[in-house]
């Protein structure tokens, strides 16, 4: 009657034992962080002294994956910002405005002189002069520049809106093209601040997309918010550089107006990416990144991917000065005083757009088009939520729920024996092996631990034998009606199963519901107490059962007391 | 020699004074009500918008000299409190200071921030700033509304359920009893002026959870004695379910406040709010599902004769095990 197929058998113990395996690096935190943080140090190519000995302090074919610390156990900075998006707009518009200008200029003796009025920053506001009849021929005319937007949602829709007024024609963005600069606009704020944390070198910053225009930012181990600003706000240096001389000693002797420059080494998007080689450039450069309007991945002629790029007017007449007199020299992108690419200029590019070739991927190209448009972030960030944790606080969170968590957990051990004997032990050898499962498995999906998930964790401690004292009552009541000690073990775990299933989902439904509506710290409550209903019910259906099935069947007791 | 939380053989009558239990129930519910219309809650700034800052230093906190220093600043309404907590050291002095929303700003300002550390550290120079969080009226509002979505369709998704496994009376009673849970606690909290904020959301959800999962196990066994007894009159019946599950209810509810409890005094102050609202809602929780979402269920009433067909219920499969 009580049994169990081996292959179950082996199943729920090689679970047991995985949980226990992915649980315990947890157990020896800073060691195996130590290891991992060498680790990853070694794999970008460091070779600080030091590093194999550090590498060496967990063994490398145990699990290394950890639960990550919350910010408010770690202590770190917080921000989460707004992306002014309609920024851009006033920008595209001032842009098109030369475009625009052209094309009525030349059609001027049909519609007469125009001039600019003012008006919203998001609009152009183009007044006829002198033929305020002609409103509709100009609007036509102005239409012809439309473009279709680049996106998927927009497709087929045209990026501007042309409508009249009296005598004047005013321009503006389409809802499309608008969603679309929207998009691009926070896509290319979050690679910007990616990048510029990136470079700080800190551990494991979490930097998402919120909501439409919102970026999450969040970063352990800073030293405050305003910090952080201050790394998110640095505009990154953009120069266009001539190239004196290609060189791989890093002492050479620069020369009067000259400077000596490393090539950009653990960036793949690089073309110069070799290891130890230097460039020496004039200091005065050609032109720089605020010249800089887009960069965008792109093909050549011949199909293969480039960076096409586009600069300001007063950019574009330097830019094209300069290639005209320099066709096959090379010259330097310089991205934060590293070489980033250094091409050899093929031809006279007029008009200040032009194309970066080279042997790219499209990844590559990809990278170093927003490396270029990196120099500043598109639009102006508001920041809506600011929050610094200190570490002390989060030492002192982790040490007092350290100690709560013993505390609950020997008291529950010690109540369950008091209250049940034998099948009490039963239930703590499931409630240890479920601790450990919540920990087994956080370390696996990457979870994070808040503060209030460490509650989470005591919550389910204490919830974690509800499930196996619903199923011990239920054998004490079938006892009573002495069937025999077997009988009664399977009947109750037999009839307590509808209410364990009923009563968790029902706790589930909630824990899911707090999980995606939630943020930060609830979420990762949200997290441990549902990772705690589905360990929790494995525990008290398998782990104790067949416990209790291997005691019964080697003890084979005429009477049992539960 | 087992520990024994209640005897082995209960035969407690849980329906005989429904009414004074009802009217018990009812005047918390509207004490709860009349609280919160008159002293609202004491919102975080996770709902407010604002800034706190936690300070610690060596020196003893002097409320007085720190409220001077800032309201200096002119910010507005400026509230100091200082934190006790039995795991603090000896020369661990810690306050916490809180700042309203600043009229007229969407975002967060750091020079307002930085204006009062600065005055803060003019008066007591070790002092530390541990940590500082501001949040901004925009988020704040939104915080509100998907706390109130978060509860309302929890809720909801638990009725679903209930209905689905059960019958629409149960789905009834568990929500009304989850309503009373709900509506207590922000009372209590309310009462007793502890800060509410996004934590506490999360906890009111845990007793929407840890309540449903006590008023299912009484209504898993009801489900089970209806099948088993189906000449007993209901109330007897009820009373029967409720007796037989008694014992795992304390159980369950004791060893869960033990580890609540546990945390409570141990886990720091940070998430003492936090616990004291899932203790809390542990108790009411056990309360409601026995006089509450049961009594409710004894006046509604529950179809019991399933051998008749229910020319509204269409084909169940109920019909056959019957």
């Amino acid at each position: 009657m009580l049994q169990f197929d081996l292959w179950k058998r082996v199943l729920i113990w090689g679970i047991c034992a995985l949980g226990l395996l992915l649980a315990m690096p947890n157990a020896f935190y800073t060691r195996v962080e130590t290891h991992n943080d060498a680790v990853t140090a070694m794999e970008r190519g460091s070779t600080a002294p030091g590093l194999q000995e550090q590498a060496g302090m967990w063994p490398s074919f145990l699990p290394s994956g950890l639960v990550n610390l919350g910010l408010d156990l770690r202590g770190g900075a917080h921000l989460l910002a707004e992306v002014q998006v309609a920024d851009v707009y006033e920008t595209r518009m001032q842009g098109m405005w030369p475009e625009i200008f052209a094309v009525l200029r030349e059609e001027r003796g049909q519609i007469g002189t125009i001039r600019l009025q003012r008006s919203a920053p998001d609009e152009l506001r183009i007044r006829l002069n002198e033929k305020p009849e002609a409103v509709g021929e100009a609007a036509a005319l102005v239409r012809g520049l439309a473009r279709p937007v680049v996106s998927l949602t927009g497709a087929g829709s045209s990026d501007i809106e042309v409508t009249t007024e009296g005598a004047d024609v005013i321009v503006a963005l389409s809802e499309a093209e608008r969603l679309a600069t929207d998009d691009r606009t926070v896509q290319q704020s979050l690679e910007i601040i990616r990048r510029r944390i990136d470079e700080v070198g800190t551990r494991e910053p979490t930097i998402q997309r919120q909501g439409s225009d919102r970026i999450l930012i969040q970063v352990p181990g800073i030293g405050s918010a305003s910090e952080l600003k201050d790394i998110i706000g640095t505009t990154a240096q953009l120069t266009f550089q001539p190239v004196v001389t290609r060189t791989s000693n890093p002492d050479m002797p620069a020369g009067a107006g000259n400077e000596l420059l490393p090539a950009e080494g653990n960036d793949p998007s690089s073309r110069a990416s070799e290891e130890g080689v230097y460039y020496v450039l004039e200091k005065a450069p050609v032109v720089t990144g605020e010249e800089l309007v887009d960069a965008q991945p792109s093909f050549d002629t011949n199909g293969r991917p480039a960076v096409s790029f586009r600069f300001n007017p007063t950019g574009a007449r330097k830019f094209g000065d300069y290639t005209a007199n320099n066709i096959g020299n090379p010259f330097a992108i310089v991205l934060d005083d590293a070489v980033i690419s250094a091409p050899v200029i093929q031809s006279h590019i007029p008009g200040g757009s032009g194309i970066i070739t080279g042997n790219f991927t499209v990844e590559e190209s990809t990278n170093l088009a927003v490396l270029l448009r990196a120099g500043a972030l598109p639009a102006g960030l508001s920041f809506l939520e600011e929050r610094t944790i200190g570490p002390e606080l989060g030492a002192d969170s982790i040490a007092a729920g350290k100690i709560a968590c013993i505390v609950a957990g020997a008291a529950v051990l010690f109540f369950m024996i008091a209250s049940y004997g034998l099948f009490g032990v039963f239930a703590n050898v499931a409630l240890v092996i479920n601790v450990a499962l919540i920990f087994g498995m956080l370390s696996l999906i990457g979870g994070t631990l808040t503060l209030p998930g460490i509650a989470g964790i005591v919550l389910t401690i204490g919830m974690a034998v509800d499930a196996n004292v619903l199923i011990f009552e239920r054998i004490r009541e079938e006892l009573k009606t002495a069937k025999g000690p077997a009988r009664a073990i399977e009947l109750g775990y037999e009839k307590a199963l509808s209410a364990i299933v009923d009563a968790n989902i029902t706790t589930f439904i909630t824990a899911l519901i707090l999980y995606v509506m939630g943020s930060g710290p609830v979420r990762g409550f949200a997290i441990t107490l549902g990772l705690g209903i589905l360990t929790s019910v494995f525990t008290a259906i398998y782990v104790t059962r067949v416990i209790i099935v291997i005691w019964y069947s080697r003890k084979r007791p005429q009477k049992i007391e539960v | 020699m087992r520990l024994r939380l209640v005897p082995q053989e209960t035969n407690w009558d849980f329906f005989g004074r429904w009414k004074l239990w009802f009217g018990i129930s009812g005047l918390m519910i509207v004490l709860a009500m009349v609280s919160f219309g008159t002293r609202g809650l004491n919102y975080g700034i996770d709902f407010r918008g604002g800034t706190t800052i936690r300070t610690q230093s060596a020196e003893p906190v002097d409320v007085g000299a720190y409220r001077d220093a800032i309201a200096a600043l002119g910010l507005g309404d400026v509230t100091i409190t200082e934190v006790f907590d039995p795991n603090f050291a000896e020369d661990q002095n810690v306050a916490m200071v809180r700042i309203q929303a600043q009229d007229g700003q969407e975002a967060v300002t750091a020079q307002m921030i930085a204006d009062v550390e600065g005055a803060l550290q003019g008066v007591v120079p070790d002092i530390n700033f541990v940590s500082v969080e501001s949040v901004g009226p925009k988020v704040s509002g939104e915080l509100i509304q998907t706390a109130v979505i978060a509860v309302v369709l929890a809720i909801a998704a638990v009725l679903f359920y209930i209905w689905l496994r059960f019958e629409w009376q149960f789905a009834v009673g568990a929500v009304l009893a989850l309503v009373h849970d709900v509506a207590l606690t922000i009372g209590v909290f309310s009462e007793l002026n502890i800060r509410f904020d996004l934590a506490i959301i999360a906890a009111l959800l845990t007793i929407v959870g840890y309540s449903l999962n006590d008023t299912v196990v009484v209504f898993d066994r009801v489900r089970e004695n209806l099948r088993k007894y189906k000449q007993m009159p209901l109330k007897q019946l009820l009373n029967l379910s409720i007796n037989e599950t008694l014992s795992r209810t304390m159980m369950t509810s004791v060893t869960t406040l033990i580890a609540l409890i546990a945390l409570f005094v141990l886990g720091g102050d940070v998430i003492r709010g936090f616990v004291f609202a899932m203790i809390w809602g542990v108790i009411v929780g056990t309360y409601s599902s026995i006089f509450v979402a049961s009594a409710i269920l004894l006046r509604l009433g529950v179809k019991r004769d399933w051998s008749k067909q229910d020319p509204s219920a269409g084909t169940r499969f109920a019909d056959v095990d019957a």
